[in-house]
C-alpha cells in the first residue's frame, strides 16, 4: 500500500543494525543534530524483505520513480523498524548497474551473450520447449497411462511470490514435468 | 514452523540446535531477548562456536552429524530423572499404542530391511489391532509392546558417556544442557526448538527432527505458547514455494502427486485419502477428494467435469523419485535436455557442484531468469572450459525485483503478506508472473497447430490478464483470489447458499463435486471477496488477540485459516483448560460453549477430537510408521565420517539411496585416511545464499569480500597455516582455494583416542558478481537424506594444506 510520508530514520544503516541486538534502536542516536530529511517527497510503500523468511516489514521509498531508500516498517509486528545488514542495503541491490535489463541469449557454442527482444525470444523458447516436450513426452510406460515429459526440467521459485508458485507450479504440470524441484530440497 | 516468531519470547527454554538463528535470521533474535528479559535461558548446541553460541546462556558443542545421539541421550535424560509431561504423553501421544510382535531391532536395523534394496518392508511397524481394525492401548504404559516403553528401550542405549563418546560434547555442558532443557516439561512450562538447514542437510536429516520432535512431545511442548519445532526457513518465500509444490512428490497443499499406480482418479483418492474408525479422530486428511478435485477443477476449469474424472489423466504420473540430486543425474546422463530455472543458482548451491556444472553443458538449452547474470546462466564462461565446446542455447531473462512487482509471500511462521508495487522495473526487466504469463501463452500458440498430447495445455484454464488491458498484463489479485478458491455454480455447501463467482470463505465449504475450485485449499480463506479488501494478507491490523501473546491475528494471514499456532488443542487438557492458565493459546469458555484465543484446530468441545487432527490417529507420532528408514530415530554416522559408529554395525543410514552413473564406478565418498578432517558448510548475515543479490551488493560485497574457511588454532599449527593465509581445501569430489580464518571458535574433538579437526566453510561465493571466489560446494557430497532426498552438506570429510603463493 502507498502510505503517507513517515518520520524519516536517523538510524539508517549499522545504527539499526546494532540495535537489533541490544535493543536500544535509538537511543544512542538522539542526540545527533536534526537534519533536512532528503527524502521529504519521497513516495513511500510498504513491502518486504526479500532475504530470510522472518518476513520483516519495509517501507519503500522512491523519488522520480527511482528507490532512494528501504527502510524496516516501523509498524510491522515483527521487526517493528529494524532490518539487518542485508535488509538495509537492498536499495543498491535493487539499483544495481549489474541489473539485468534486457534479454539475453547465448548460441550454442558461443563464447559471448547477445541482445534480444521479448518478441523474438518468447517464440524461439516456446517452440524449443514444444520440441523437447514432445520428443520426450511418454504417454504409456509398462501397460500404464504416465502421460509425462523427463527430458525437461523446472527448477527455481523460493524467491518468486505465491502467485507466481503457483502458476509456475500449474504450467509445469500441464506440461507433463515430473522434474519440478526448488531449494526446498536442498 | 508450528509457532511463529514473536511466539519465541513466551518460552522459558529456547533451543537453538541445528541452527544459527543470530547470524541467519538476525531480526528474529529480537524475540529470544525478550524471551530472556522474561527470564528464559537460551541454549546454543553447535559444531561451531557461533554469533547465536555467544549471545546464549549456555553453548555445548557436538561432531556435525551426530543430532540423533545428542538428543536421543536427552531422551533418556528426560524419562530418566521423570521430566516429561505424563497426562500429555499419555493422552496426546501414541506411547500407549501397541506394536507388533513382530517388531525387532538388531545392530541398527529395524526388522524389515532388504539389504539389496536398501530400503524396509514396513509391515512389522504397524500398530497391533483389534478385531474391528482399531489400535490396541495400554494408556498405563506397561505393556512391553506399547511404544513408550519400546521408546524407552531404545533409547536406554543413548547413555552419557556413549552420547559424549559419538557427539564429542563435554560430559558436564551436556548435562547441563538436558537439564535446562527438560525443565520446560512441567505442565505450565514451555521449550521451543529453533532448528534450519543444521539438521536437515543430513543423510538422516528427517529423523534429526524427529528426534526433536519426539523430545518436545514428551515435554508436552508441541501446540503450546513459547513451544514448537520451528523450522527458521532461510529464504523469503521457501515456505510458499513449498506450499504450492515446486517440488516432485507434491501438488499444491501437500497433496501427494499422483504416481503411476494411480489409473484413475478413484484409486489415486483410495491410495492418498486416509480412513480412520476412531470417531474421535479428526483424520482431516479425510478430505483429500475435495481439495483434490477443487485443484483440478482450478487448473482444468469447465474441462473438468465428472465425466473425465475432472481431467485427472492430464496429470503426469511419476514411477520413480524425481528430486534435485537424481534430477541434476539425469541431466549429466543427457536425459533432461531442457531447463527452466527461476532464480535459483545450482553452479553455486547444489552438492558436488563441479558435477552440477557438468550436467548444464550436457542440456540442449537452458532458460535462467535472475535479477543477475548468475554463475549457472554463465554456466559455459567458468573457469577451466572453453565456451565453444559447449552447445547449450541459453536465454537469460531480466526479471523484476520484490519492490517491481505486487503479491503475497508467506514467511517461516506462515504468515502470508501482501507486497506492494514501489517502482517499474528498470528496462525490459519483467516481473516472473510476467514472464510464466508470456510463456505460456506463447507455448498454446504453438499447440496450436497439434502436438503430442495437446489437451492440458490447450484446456488449461489461463486467464489472468488484467480486465480491458491491452497488453495482457497478468493481475495478481486474480491469480490469489484462483487459489483461495471460488464456487463454479450456485451452490449449498453447510446450509449456506453461494453464487457462481462467489470466493469460498474457507477451505470447510470445498467440494467433490466440482462445484468449487481452489488451487490451493491451505490458502482457502486468505481472499475471501471480490474486491481487493477483501484479500486478507494485506491487512495491516495492530491490535494483539485478548490472550495477548503475540498472535497479531488482523496483521496478514496465516495458514491454515489464521491459526498462529498449530496444534493448539494440545495446549490444553481434556476439560479445554490451559497447562498455561497465565498464557494460553485456546481455553474453553463452559459458559459461551466456545474457545476463546487463536483459532483452535476444529471447534469441537474439548476432549472431542485428539489433537493432532493431520494424523489419521489423532496422535503426536513417537513412533513413525512410514519413514523409509525407521519407527525411531537412531544413530547412524553421516557418508564421509571420521569414525567408526560406536552404536551399531550399521555405519551409515541403510536406507539412503546411493547415485552412481553405472554400477562399477568409483565410490563418489572418500576415506579418514585421506581425508581426516570433518567439514561444515554455512551462511553469514552479509551474505544470501547463492550469493546472486549480495555478491552484487557494493556495501555487502566490501563488508565479506573473500571466501573463507575457518579452523581452529590446532589445526592450523599443525599445518603451519596463520590467519589470512590461503589455503587448499579437498574433499573426494574436488578442491577450492580460499583464506584461512584461524580462530579457537572451530572446536576439535578426542574421538577413538585421537584428535578430530573440524572445518567451517562459508558457501555463498562463486565466479560471477562483484565478490567472487571459489564455491564450498564444489566439495559436498551428494547423496541425501533417506526420506528428503535433502543432500549432506553439514557433514563431510575434507583435508586442507597452506597454498603455494600466500596472497601478497
Amino acid at each position: 500500500m502507498k502510505i503517507s510520508r513517515r518520520g524519516f530514520f536517523k538510524t539508517a544503516g549499522a545504527g539499526a543494525a546494532a540495535g537489533v541486538l541490544s535493543g536500544k534502536a535509538d537511543k544512542s542516536l538522539a542526540a545527533l543534530p536534526a537534519r533536512e530529511d532528503p527524502f521529504a517527497n519521497a513516495v513511500s510503500t510498504t513491502s518486504v524483505c526479500p532475504f530470510c523468511a522472518v518476513g520483516c516489514g519495509t517501507v519503500v521509498k522512491a523519488l522520480d520513480g527511482k528507490v532512494v531508500q528501504i527502510e524496516g516498517d516501523p509498524e510491522h509486528p515483527i521487526n517493528q523498524g529494524a532490518l539487518c545488514s542485508k535488509g538495509l542495503a537492498f536499495s543498491q541491490t535493487v539499483n544495481s548497474p549489474g541489473r539485468l535489463q534486457q534479454v539475453m541469449y547465448r548460441a550454442p557454442g558461443s563464447d559471448h551473450w547477445e541482445e534480444k527482444s521479448w518478441e523474438w525470444a518468447l517464440p524461439r523458447m516456446a517452440a524449443l520447449i514444444k520440441k523437447t516436450r514432445d520428443a520426450s513426452f511418454v504417454q504409456e510406460k509398462d501397460g500404464r497411462t504416465v502421460n509425462r515429459t523427463e527430458g525437461l526440467a523446472c527448477l527455481g521459485g523460493a524467491a518468486l511470490d505465491n502467485e507466481e508458485c503457483y502458476l509456475y507450479a500449474k504450467l509445469a504440470r500441464a506440461l507433463g514435468v515430473v522434474y519440478l524441484e526448488h531449494q526446498a530440497r536442498i | 514452523m508450528t509457532n511463529h516468531w514473536i511466539d519465541m519470547a513466551n518460552a522459558d527454554v529456547v533451543m537453538v540446535c541445528g541452527s544459527n538463528v543470530v547470524e541467519n535470521h538476525p531480526i528474529a533474535s529480537r524475540w529470544l531477548q525478550k524471551a530472556r528479559e522474561r527470564g528464559a535461558v537460551i541454549l546454543s548446541v553447535d559444531p561451531r562456536y557461533t554469533r547465536t553460541s555467544s549471545f546464549a546462556d549456555h553453548y555445548c558443542r557436538l561432531r556435525s552429524g551426530t543430532d540423533i545421539a545428542f538428543v536421543g541421550g536427552m531422551i533418556r535424560y528426560a524419562l530418566e530423572n521423570n521430566r516429561i509431561h505424563s497426562e500429555y504423553v499419555t493422552n496426546y501421544t501414541n506411547a500407549s499404542f501397541i506394536i507388533s510382535p513382530d517388531f525387532e531391532f538388531h545392530e541398527g536395523l529395524f526388522s524389515g530391511y532388504d539389504q539389496e534394496a536398501r530400503s524396509y518392508d514396513k509391515s512389522s511397524w504397524a500398530y497391533e489391532c483389534d478385531a474391528s481394525g482399531a489400535p490396541l492401548r495400554d494408556e498405563t504404559l506397561a505393556h512391553e509392546r506399547c511404544v513408550f516403553q519400546l521408546l524407552k528401550k531404545h533409547f536406554d542405549r543413548y547413555d552419557l558417556r556413549t552420547v559424549c563418546s559419538i557427539t564429542g560434547a563435554p560430559e558436564d555442558a551436556y548435562e547441563k544442557i538436558c537439564d535446562l532443557y527438560t525443565s520446560s516439561g512441567q505442565a505450565d512450562k514451555a521449550g521451543t526448538w529453533l532448528y534450519a538447514m543444521g539438521a536437515t542437510q543430513s543423510t538422516h536429516g528427517a529423523q534429526n527432527i524427529r528426534t526433536y520432535a519426539m523430545l518436545q512431545l514428551l515435554l508436552g511442548n508441541i501446540g503450546v505458547v513459547g513451544g514448537g519445532v520451528n523450522a527458521l526457513r532461510g529464504e523469503s518465500n521457501v515456505q510458499g514455494s513449498t506450499d504450492m509444490a515446486l517440488l516432485f512428490h507434491i501438488l499444491p497443499g501437500y497433496l501427494k502427486n499422483p504416481n503411476a499406480s494411480d489409473q484413475s482418479l478413484e484409486q489415486y483418492l483410495k491410495r492418498c485419502t486416509p480412513v480412520s474408525n476412531d470417531p474421535q479422530s479428526a483424520n482431516w486428511w479425510g478430505n483429500t477428494p475435495k481439495y483434490m478435485v477443487s485443484l483440478l477443477k482450478a487448473w482444468f476449469g469447465e474441462h473438468a467435469t465428472p465425466e473425465n474424472n475432472f481431467a485427472f489423466d492430464w496429470l503426469p504420473k511419476h514411477s520413480v523419485n524425481n528430486s534435485y540430486i537424481p534430477l541434476f543425474e539425469a541431466m549429466h546422463k543427457g536425459d533432461v535436455q531442457g531447463l527452466i530455472l527461476f532464480g535459483q543458482n545450482p553452479a553455486v548451491s547444489g552438492p558436488h557442484a563441479g558435477r552440477e556444472r557438468e550436467a548444464l553443458s550436457r542440456l540442449k538449452w537452458m532458460i535462467a531468469v535472475d535479477l543477475f547474470e548468475t554463475e549457472t546462466a554463465g554456466f559455459w564462461k567458468r573457469p577451466g572450459v572453453n565456451a565453444k565446446d559447449i552447445d547449450t542455447e541459453v536465454f537469460l531473462l531480466p526479471a523484476a525485483a520484490s519492490v517491481e512487482k505486487e503479491g503475497s509471500i508467506t514467511n517461516s511462521g506462515r504468515w502470508a503478506q501482501w507486497r506492494y508495487k514501489a517502482v517499474e522495473p528498470p528496462g525490459e526487466a519483467r516481473p516472473d508472473l510476467w514472464v510464466l504469463d508470456s510463456l505460456c501463452r506463447a507455448v498454446r500458440k504453438e499447440y496450436q497447430a497439434g502436438g503430442v498430447f495437446p489437451e492440458p495445455i490447450i484446456h488449461l484454464h489461463w486467464d489472468y490478464a488484467l480486465e480491458g488491458d491491452p497488453h495482457h498484463e497478468p493481475d495478481p489479485h486474480k491469480v490469489a483470489r484462483e487459489v483461495n478458491g471460488y464456487f463454479t455454480r450456485k451452490t449449498t455447501v453447510k446450509g449456506k447458499t453461494f453464487a457462481k463467482g462467489d470466493q469460498v470463505p474457507s477451505f470447510a465449504y470445498l467440494t467433490d463435486d466440482g462445484a468449487t475450485c481452489s488451487g490451493n485449499w491451505l490458502y482457502c480463506n486468505a481472499y475471501t471477496g471480490p474486491e481487493q479488501s477483501d484479500n486478507r494478507m494485506a491487512r495491516r491490523g495492530k491490535d494483539d488477540a485478548p490472550n495477548n501473546i503475540g498472535l497479531f491475528p488482523e496483521w496478514s494471514w496465516c495458514w491454515p485459516v489464521n491459526r498462529r499456532i498449530l496444534y493448539n488443542r494440545a495446549s490444553v487438557d481434556l476439560e479445554g483448560r490451559p497447562w498455561n492458565p497465565q498464557r494460553f493459546v485456546i481455553r474453553w469458555n463452559p459458559v459461551k460453549s466456545s474457545w476463546e484465543g487463536d483459532v483452535p484446530d476444529g471447534g469441537w468441545p474439548p476432549g472431542a477430537k485428539h489433537p493432532f487432527i493431520m494424523q489419521p490417529d489423532g496422535h503426536g507420532q513417537l513412533w513413525a510408521r512410514f519413514l523409509a528408514d525407521g519407527p525411531l530415530p537412531e544413530h547412524y554416522e553421516p557418508f564421509e565420517s571420521p569414525i567408526v559408529n560406536p552404536m551399531s554395525r550399521s555405519q551409515n543410514n541403510p536406507a539412503v539411496k546411493i547415485w552412481r552413473e553405472k554400477p562399477g564406478d568409483k565410490s563418489p565418498f572418500g576415506d579418514r585416511e585421506k581425508f581426516p578432517i570433518v567439514a561444515t558448510t554455512y551462511r553469514m548475515t552479509e551474505h544470501w545464499l547463492g550469493g546472486a543479490l549480495t555478491r552484487n551488493t557494493p556495501w555487502l560485497a566490501e563488508l565479506v569480500p573473500n571466501v573463507f574457511a575457518e579452523i581452529g588454532t590446532g589445526l592450523a599449527e599443525e599445518h603451519g597455516i596463520s590467519n589470512g593465509d590461503k589455503i587448499i581445501v579437498e574433499s573426494a569430489r574436488g578442491q577450492i582455494e580460499v583464506y584461512a580464518l584461524v580462530s579457537s571458535r572451530i572446536p576439535s574433538f578426542k574421538l577413538e583416542g585421537r584428535t578430530v579437526h573440524q572445518a567451517g566453510l562459508v558457501w555463498h561465493f562463486g565466479y560471477q558478481g562483484i565478490a567472487k571466489g571459489d564455491s564450498a560446494n564444489m566439495l559436498t557430497p551428494n547423496v541425501g537424506d533417506a526420506n528428503t532426498m535433502i543432500p549432506e552438506f553439514k557433514a563431510f570429510l575434507c583435508q586442507i594444506k597452506k597454498a603455494e603463493r600466500s596472497p601478497a
